[in-house]
């Protein structure tokens, strides 16, 4: 690891505007910097300065950025009003690292593959202009939507999936004041700069994030992985379906390990309202949602298994018991 | 020299400060410094689980926080477990049940399932299988002998026997 100086900060204001990287829970960072992938130079403890309560907020909850994934998980109006989220952030990690892992730092954990964490590859997200060796390379995790020339990562998170299908909103203080990014906003895709991977500017704090009222419907998290826990999803959907008179009502839909961001994509939800479900319904939604996704060969399989793992998801939500058939 | 401020904090019911080098994990300042090499250094990455111990009640991988950190933190580590004459009950069950080979997890074997016991009387939620669900609730710790079944034997026996 890199030498460095540890400061930490007693409340919000010494962390808005600083020049220093933050650190939380630290279970990304810490890790990243033992292989010196992340080398900063000011580390700024923030976990002493609160933001780690679940509040009422309108209809809705407001969870602080410092409250640990168990936490999150555990807490009972979570549970209660958004079971997919907890089902999400318990899919994830392990038990040690939920305990430590916080809100605004799983946010904030870093897009990336095997190659962004081999200094002996060239990775354009570590080192912007390098190239990228994942391209060509071993792919099986790598993304299939979204994806650029200079970068074909996926962010591995699942709490951010299911935050995105709840259409969370991440509160952030900067030297200019607050401002909210909805979470479907807060990542980047690559494009022609996968060195960013979400939208926060230099001196920028995540204070909280909230959630709009539950809402009805059926919430589910399927993720598919290598191993029964403690993997990283290869596909993964976040599923609110609800429905009335034998109609989909309401279709908030998002997708973890197929690329750069959790996948949102409004159009699938909305040719599935005020349908009756069928197999051709949801084969026509999962066309529409692997419309241009490409494959880089060890990770072709995902377009299929996504395309099922959504037919599966849609056919259990709204009920049926037929197996769902591509 | 890199600065930090000093910190002070709890070890098995003693208090230390540490003001060192930022860079030293809790896990090689429990072994390095303090000498309780009980804690094992597995991976160094989060994922083994041999370097669990528990910090104000919730089982953490040593290796992933820094000791600069634990400022004003409880720390348990197997050495506040038991001993060799006064055996938690989990220790002795790992034994009753064979719940090792060669012993190197286990230290974060038994500080997990210590916390673990907690989690469950705190009704934390799990998906794991409902018949299946220590599989799951263990699944930050691995065992390369392959003890595990022996483990979840071990960790069951405890959760279903009456409290003392």
């Amino acid at each position: 690891m890199k030498g460095f100086d540890y400061a930490r900060a007693s409340d919000l204001s010494d962390a808005i505007g600083s020049t220093a990287r933050l650190i939380a829970g630290g279970t990304n960072l810490l890790d990243l910097m033992k292989l010196e992938v992340e080398t900063p130079e000011v580390l700024l403890d923030i976990n002493r300065i609160g933001l780690d309560q679940i509040a009422t907020h309108g209809e809705g909850l407001r969870i602080g950025a410092l409250v640990t994934n168990a936490d999150c998980a555990a807490d009972l109006r979570i549970r209660q009003g958004y079971p997919l989220l907890s089902r999400a952030i318990l899919a994830g990690a392990s038990p040690q690292l939920r305990n430590r892992a916080t809100t605004g730092g799983n946010l904030c954990q870093r897009t990336r593959c095997g190659y962004f964490t081999d200094l002996a590859s060239r990775c354009n997200k570590r080192q912007p202009g390098s190239g990228c060796d994942a391209i060509g390379g071993v792919t099986r995790n790598h993304a299939i939507l979204g994806a650029s020339v200079n970068c074909i990562a996926t962010y591995p998170g699942d709490m951010a999936v299911a935050l995105a299908a709840l259409d969370g909103v991440v509160q952030i203080a900067g030297p200019d004041g607050m401002r909210n990014v909805p979470v479907r906003q807060f990542h980047r895709l690559p494009e022609d700069d996968p060195s960013r991977d979400n939208v926060l500017a230099a001196g920028e704090v995540i204070t909280s994030v909230t959630l709009p009222a539950p809402g009805r419907g059926r919430q589910i998290y399927r993720k598919v992985r290598d191993r029964a826990s403690y993997a990283f999803a290869l596909v993964s959907v976040a599923a609110i379906i609800d429905m009335v008179d034998g109609r989909i009502a309401r279709a908030d839909l998002a997708f973890g390990g197929v690329a750069h961001k959790p996948w949102h994509d409004p159009l699938v939800g909305q040719v599935l309202l005020g349908e009756r479900p069928s197999p051709a319904l949801f084969r026509h939604a999962a066309e529409l949602l692997l419309e241009g996704a490409q494959g880089h060969g060890g990770n072709d399989f995902k377009i299929p298994l996504l395309h099922r793992t959504l037919g599966a998801v849609l056919t259990e939500a709204t009920g049926g018991s037929d197996v769902f058939q591509l | 020299m890199f600065r930090a401020p000093p910190a002070r904090f709890v070890v098995n019911g003693a208090e230390f400060d540490y003001a060192g080098d930022p860079r030293r994990t809790l896990l090689d300042f429990l072994r390095y410094d303090l000498a309780l090499c009980g804690t094992k250094k597995g991976c160094d990455h989060g994922q083994c689980g041999a370097c669990t111990v528990i910090v104000d009640g919730k089982r953490v991988n040593s290796c992933l926080t820094l000791a600069v950190m634990q400022d004003g933190c409880e720390i348990t580590t197997i050495e506040g477990i038991g001993t060799p004459h006064h055996l938690s009950a989990l220790q002795r069950a790992f034994i009753k049940h064979d719940g090792f080979q060669c012993g190197y997890c286990t230290p974060g074997q038994i500080c997990s399932a210590t916390a673990l016991l907690q989690e469950l009387r705190n009704g934390w939620p799990s998906i794991g299988e409902p018949d299946d669900d220590l599989r799951e609730r263990m699944s930050g710790n691995l065992c390369r002998c392959g003890a595990y079944s022996n483990i979840i034997m071990a960790i069951r026996e405890v959760i279903e026997e009456p409290a003392a």
